[in-house]
């Protein structure tokens, strides 16, 4: 199967063992994640803003070369484009006068016609895959790691776009489960992590970063997994900080769910480890005899 | 003589159909004291801006390409007032996010896509800034190679981005750290260093201009290159 997917910024940058990670565990489950053509920033921090037609082109024209490609759905590794992207959509089937405009303004495009599903990678997995035929396909379950799943915000804010239960959600938990891993559960899971905070307030960040790391340690938890390269930025690197403030801090390294994924089907880590993890993953994944084939 | 309307900052001319706006603007009586450059649509110097009498969009040309028609509102603009950071390239490298240190306005790009509807060059103006954003020096490069510097794009953003200075400074680090050196050019400069060519070009500087011609015309032509 192959599916069009959307980067974003963050995966070509400072998230890059996402990305690879990501299309390596796919391609080993036999589905190819090709790259939206031409694809600009979702539009994240201008989108947020409410009646502001300037900053729905962002996300509305990816939508577009979505249709140009022929295509009805788009897949998204990062929450953040998640939900960028689904909200935007959402907003202008609801607002179609609003809509009309935008494709007045975008008169160099095709209209964009409201028929592009968006898609997390995750909602791919769960719903079109299967857990069930991700357990099938695990050649080296991850027995006794005990992994924190970690959501944040928008992969369930607000409720039209979450993908799961924003109270409950379990998307993450059964996904563990399924590569034979144990998931930790923690009041701080759906917590948000600060997200931009990091660039004005970092303090904010490394107190909401130690709550959520702490708990998890209290839990019994290992490894936290997250789907969002801000949150992983925030709950990874911004333990250098946290260790300053807090004594007797112990680091938790933080994957992104795909490095788990891609770990569990037998892949070799070294082809999407980077140096861009704060806390070094390996240590732990050696103890666990996750590192080599 | 067939002859069209334009107006050159208002103020009505009829001039020759089929003179370049440079031309027709000449014509009426302007003189270029800047403003042009080559004549021939690679300086960037003679940026134009222009509405017809009936659309109600903006139209951007170089003023030395396009020629009149009739109802053409015109007006100049020569230059665009859109500093260049200074850098130093020997002391920086084409990292992910070197284009945004020294331009930092990027990340406001909205994606409206203005840029690309006021280029000349019909440049993919849009997708080189969200390349640039993203890091990648390379497809910056690749996108802006035709871009004359006119600062049209640049006039034009919502988020006040200095587009071709961004996408300079991606050609030089793509030039300096990524293109793949050409081996025959390095192989070539070590001849002329140890002065291979050293007699064969004494050999020509005392020639006489008779002579010299009489070779020039006899030089080897590589076939399908004109002059
Ligand atoms: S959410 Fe982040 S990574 Fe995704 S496109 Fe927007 S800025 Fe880039
Ligand atoms: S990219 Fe900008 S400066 Fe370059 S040619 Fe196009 S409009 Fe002119
Ligand atoms: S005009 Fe400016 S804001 Fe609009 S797409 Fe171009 S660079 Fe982005
Ligand atoms: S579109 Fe034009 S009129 Fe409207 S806010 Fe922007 S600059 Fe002003
Ligand atoms: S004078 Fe050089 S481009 Fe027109």
């Amino acid at each position: 199967m192959k599916v069009l997917y959307y980067p974003g910024c963050s995966l070509k940058t400072v998230a890059e063992s996402f990305e690879r990670s990501a299309k390596l565990a796919m391609a080993a489950l036999g589905v190819e994640l090709v790259e939206l053509e031409r694809w600009n920033c979702c539009g994240t921090v201008s989108a947020l803003t409410t009646d502001d037609l300037m900053h729905q082109l962002a996300p509305i024209r990816n939508l577009i070369r979505v249709q140009e490609a022929g295509e009805e759905r788009l897949v998204t590794l990062c929450a953040m484009c998640y939900n960028t992207l689904k909200r935007a959509d959402l907003w202008v089937a609801q607002h179609p006068e609003e809509l009309a405009k935008i494709n007045a303004f975008l008169d160099e495009e095709p209209d964009y016609r409201g028929k592009v599903r968006v898609l997390h990678l995750l909602e791919l997995l769960r719903d079109e895959l299967g857990f069930a035929t991700v357990k099938e396909r695990v050649v080296r379950p991850l027995t006794g790691l005990r992994v924190i799943p970690y959501y944040g915000c928008l992969l369930l804010r607000p409720r039209e776009v979450g993908l799961d239960s924003a109270e409950n959600p379990r998307i993450l938990e059964d996904l563990i489960v399924a590569l034979g891993a144990e998931p930790v559960d923690t009041p701080y899971k759906t917590q948000c992590c600060g997200s931009y905070h990091t660039t004005t307030h970092k303090e904010i960040v490394a107190k909401r970063a130690h709550a959520i790391l702490s708990s998890a340690r209290e839990h019994g938890g290992e490894v936290l997994i997250s789907s969002c390269p801000l949150c992983s930025f925030n709950l990874d690197n911004r333990q250098r900080l946290v260790r300053e403030l807090y004594d007797g801090f112990a680091p938790v390294p933080v994957l992104y769910f795909t490095e788990l994924l891609g770990l569990a089907l037998g892949l070799d880590p070294q082809a999407w480890i980077s140096e861009q993890h704060y806390v070094d993953p390996r240590p732990l994944l050696e103890e666990h005899q996750l590192l080599k084939r | 003589m067939e002859t069209v309307r334009i107006y050159i900052m208002g103020k009505e001319y009829s001039v020759p159909a089929g003179l370049t706006v440079m031309k027709a603007m000449e014509y009426a009586g302007y003189k270029f004291i800047r403003g042009a450059g080559c004549r021939a649509g690679f300086c960037g110097a003679c940026g134009t801006v222009y509405r017809k009498e009936d659309e109600y969009k903006l139209r951007f040309a170089v003023a030395c390409q396009k020629l009149v028609e009739d109802g053409m509102y015109l007006v100049q603009l020569p230059f665009a007032p859109a500093p260049r950071a200074s850098y130093d390239l020997e002391k920086i490298r084409p990292s992910d996010n070197v284009l945004l240190k020294f331009y930092p306005e990027i990340a406001r790009c909205v994606a409206c896509n203005t840029c690309t509807k006021s280029c000349p060059q019909e440049i993919q103006v849009m997708d080189y800034i969200q390349a640039a954003l993203r890091g990648d020096i390379r497809r910056v490069a690749e996108l802006s190679f035709d871009c004359i510097q006119c600062g049209l794009c640049s006039m034009r953003c919502p988020a006040d981005i200095k587009h071709y200075h961004v996408a300079q400074l991606a050609r030089r680090l793509y030039g300096k750290y990524l293109a793949p050196k050409a081996e025959h050019l390095a192989q070539r400069v070590a001849e002329i260093e140890q002065g291979k060519f050293n007699a064969e070009l004494d050999r020509l500087t005392r020639m006489e201009r008779k002579e010299l011609t009489k070779l020039y015309e006899a030089r080897q032509i590589e076939e399908g290159v004109g002059v």
